[in-house]
């Protein structure tokens, strides 16, 4: 019970902030609300091609543009970290009984809720823009769920970078030099069968793209349900393994200081 | 008595050329105030970290409430209380939510808790600003949060390093009161660091000066002070000129232990007021001109200055001094 406690605990420090200024959330909206708007007019013609099958490009960007969001924003979840480390409230963590586990999974689960209003956000948003959820809420709600489970790897991801590297400059990179690859590396933005033979071999073993293809058959087409249900599991597992590296990051901290 | 801390040879470096902990052993008495007094970089905070749990020696054992650091730390944990160097709070959070969540992290939950934190900030002064975000509190106010904060869980040893550093002499008042109030009227056990002398001087049954690593001396501040011999002279010189001074000074029965730094010459006399004369002879036939001399009765800084071999105030600012 205790480590769920202390883990709550930690995610309503972060909630608190949030409810106190939520205006936050319109920013963290403006790039997705961006990438959504840009890309879909600079594609449109993408469904065109042939060989491209079914729907508008919205309809196929939607998801994409949701995974990358899911990305960019668990990316700056360790930058509460690096504040904490440099004002002092980190060490006074570590020197209590705490649980090491619940200072990652509180702050992983603030990124992952923050996820989840995002992803409703441009799914309206799209939805306004002429988009046709095929999948409905069901689907909707597994576009949902993959997301924050993506979020929630990379939240983790970006905690344990932080820890050990201390220094915002580093988390900036890791994130630029993360985010784009693994979205151009995916079928985020371009149909599977469009893309070059090695970039889809590499998303095989993409997770941003085990989460495009989940949430896409889910939500916009006709459920494939060995698909999302084999992708659901990987990003579980991706989840749980990124949080261990997260909480293990702490001892490596201690061991420096 | 109880020994409630125990350090043995705790040493540690940061590769590739610091070494912090050069061999540190103490012992604090259950119930006391114990000073570790020394210039930054001289080793406090690193032992400090070692004896919260927060950091790892690379050899050497230690024992804080009469558990082993290194093979229990989670007990100490919750024995310990621990104010650092820097505000511990966070500053987006109130002072109450503060108090809170520390003590979840101790498994202090429900009522008490609640009761606990209240009588707390009442117990601090903060009762009015409970519920002002911490980033709207005046520096006294954010240490007082620090040291209410650790003193939450009801420890029975507390670690407060550095606790005034960057504070207005008022609020340094306040806080020396209280913890003295802390070792008199709770029994606590307090391990304090500081760089300043006085506050060792006022605060600390025992204390020790620690220096590149390694404690060079420990004692009560009266005993420290009675080993030194007489009366501190400092005298300072017009121009740097070692060689005459320390010739001058040579002729001077009365003075001991001369120690030339630059344009400063220190030295110690049984009875100063008749040294001071002999000297300024010793320096008329040698032609060095003083442009001030002063007498004092020994103070710690002397202690330093004896021990470290350098004065307190160079150490303090010396380059190669690593901040750890």
């Amino acid at each position: 019970m205790t480590p769920l406690r202390q883990s709550w605990q930690v995610a309503m420090r972060n909630i608190r902030v949030f409810m106190r200024n939520p205006a936050y959330l319109g920013m963290t909206l403006t790039q997705p609300i961006i990438w959504l708007l840009l890309f879909g007019a600079l594609f449109k013609a993408v469904v065109r091609i042939p060989g491209f099958h079914g729907g508008s490009y919205i309809d196929f960007l939607t998801p994409g543009i949701i995974v990358m969001l899911a990305v960019s924003s668990a990316g700056w979840t360790g930058m509460g970290f690096i504040e904490d480390i440099h004002g002092g409230v980190m060490d006074r963590q570590l020197v209590s009984p705490v649980w090491r586990g619940a200072l990652n999974a509180g702050t992983v689960a603030y990124a992952a809720l923050m996820i989840v209003i995002q992803t409703v956000l441009i799914v309206l948003l799209a939805l306004a823009l002429g988009a046709n959820y095929t999948g409905g809420i069901g689907g909707v709600l597994v576009l949902i769920l993959v997301a924050a489970l993506l979020g929630a790897t990379f939240a983790s991801l970006s905690n344990g970078v932080a820890v050990l590297a201390r220094q915002r400059e580093a988390l900036i990179g890791a994130v630029t030099l993360v985010l784009l690859p693994l979205t151009f590396l995916s079928t985020a933005l371009m149909q599977e069968s469009l893309v070059p033979g090695w970039i889809r071999t590499v998303a095989k073993f993409n997770p941003v793209n085990w989460a495009v293809e989940a949430g896409r058959s889910a939500a916009m087409q006709r459920i494939d349900w060995g698909l999302v249900g084999s992708r659901i599991g990987f990003l579980a597992a991706l989840t749980l393994v990124s949080a261990m590296f997260a909480t293990r990051a702490f001892a490596k901290y201690q061991r420096s200081l | 008595m109880e020994t409630a801390i125990e350090a043995r040879e705790l040493r540690k470096s940061y590769p590739p050329a610091v070494t912090a902990l050069d061999g540190v052993s103490l012992a604090v008495e259950a119930g006391t105030i114990f000073g570790l007094l020394g210039p930054n970089g001289a080793g406090k905070s690193t032992t400090v970290r070692v004896l919260s749990t927060l950091s790892r020696p690379d050899s050497g054992s230690a024992r804080v409430a009469g558990i082993d650091v290194l093979a229990s730390p989670v007990r100490v944990r919750h024995a310990i209380g621990v104010v650092g160097q820097k505000h511990g709070s966070d500053p987006e959070a109130t002072g109450r939510e503060n108090l809170v969540l520390q003590g979840e992290f101790y498994g202090i939950t429900g009522r008490g808790l609640r009761r606990r934190v209240a009588e707390s900030l009442e117990r601090f002064g903060l009762g009015d600003a409970a519920d002002r975000k911490v980033k709207t509190y005046s520096g006294g106010m954010q240490r007082r949060l620090d040291i209410a904060m650790g003193l939450l869980h009801r420890p029975r040893v507390l670690f407060l390093d550095e606790p005034t550093t960057g504070l207005d002499p008022e609020a340094r008042a306040d806080m020396w009161r209280e913890i003295e109030r802390l070792a008199a009227e709770e029994l606590m056990t307090i391990l304090i660091t500081t760089h300043y002398m006085d506050e060792a001087d006022r605060l600390a049954s025992r204390l020790a000066i620690i220096d590149r690593g390694r404690v060079v001396v420990e004692g009560t501040p009266d005993q420290l002070k009675s080993d030194l011999n007489g009366d501190a002279i400092q005298i300072e010189l017009a121009d740097r000129d070692d060689a005459g001074a320390r010739e001058a000074l040579a002729r001077v029965e009365e003075i001991a232990e001369v120690k030339l730094d630059g344009r400063t010459v220190r030295a110690r006399a049984q009875d100063g007021a008749a040294a001071i004369p002999a000297v300024l002879g010793a320096f008329e036939v040698h032609g060095v001109k003083a442009t001030s001399v002063t007498l004092a009765r020994p103070s710690l800084d002397d202690v330093y200055l004896r021990y470290a071999g350098r004065a307190f105030s160079q150490a303090h600012t010396d380059p190669e001094e690593v901040a750890v």
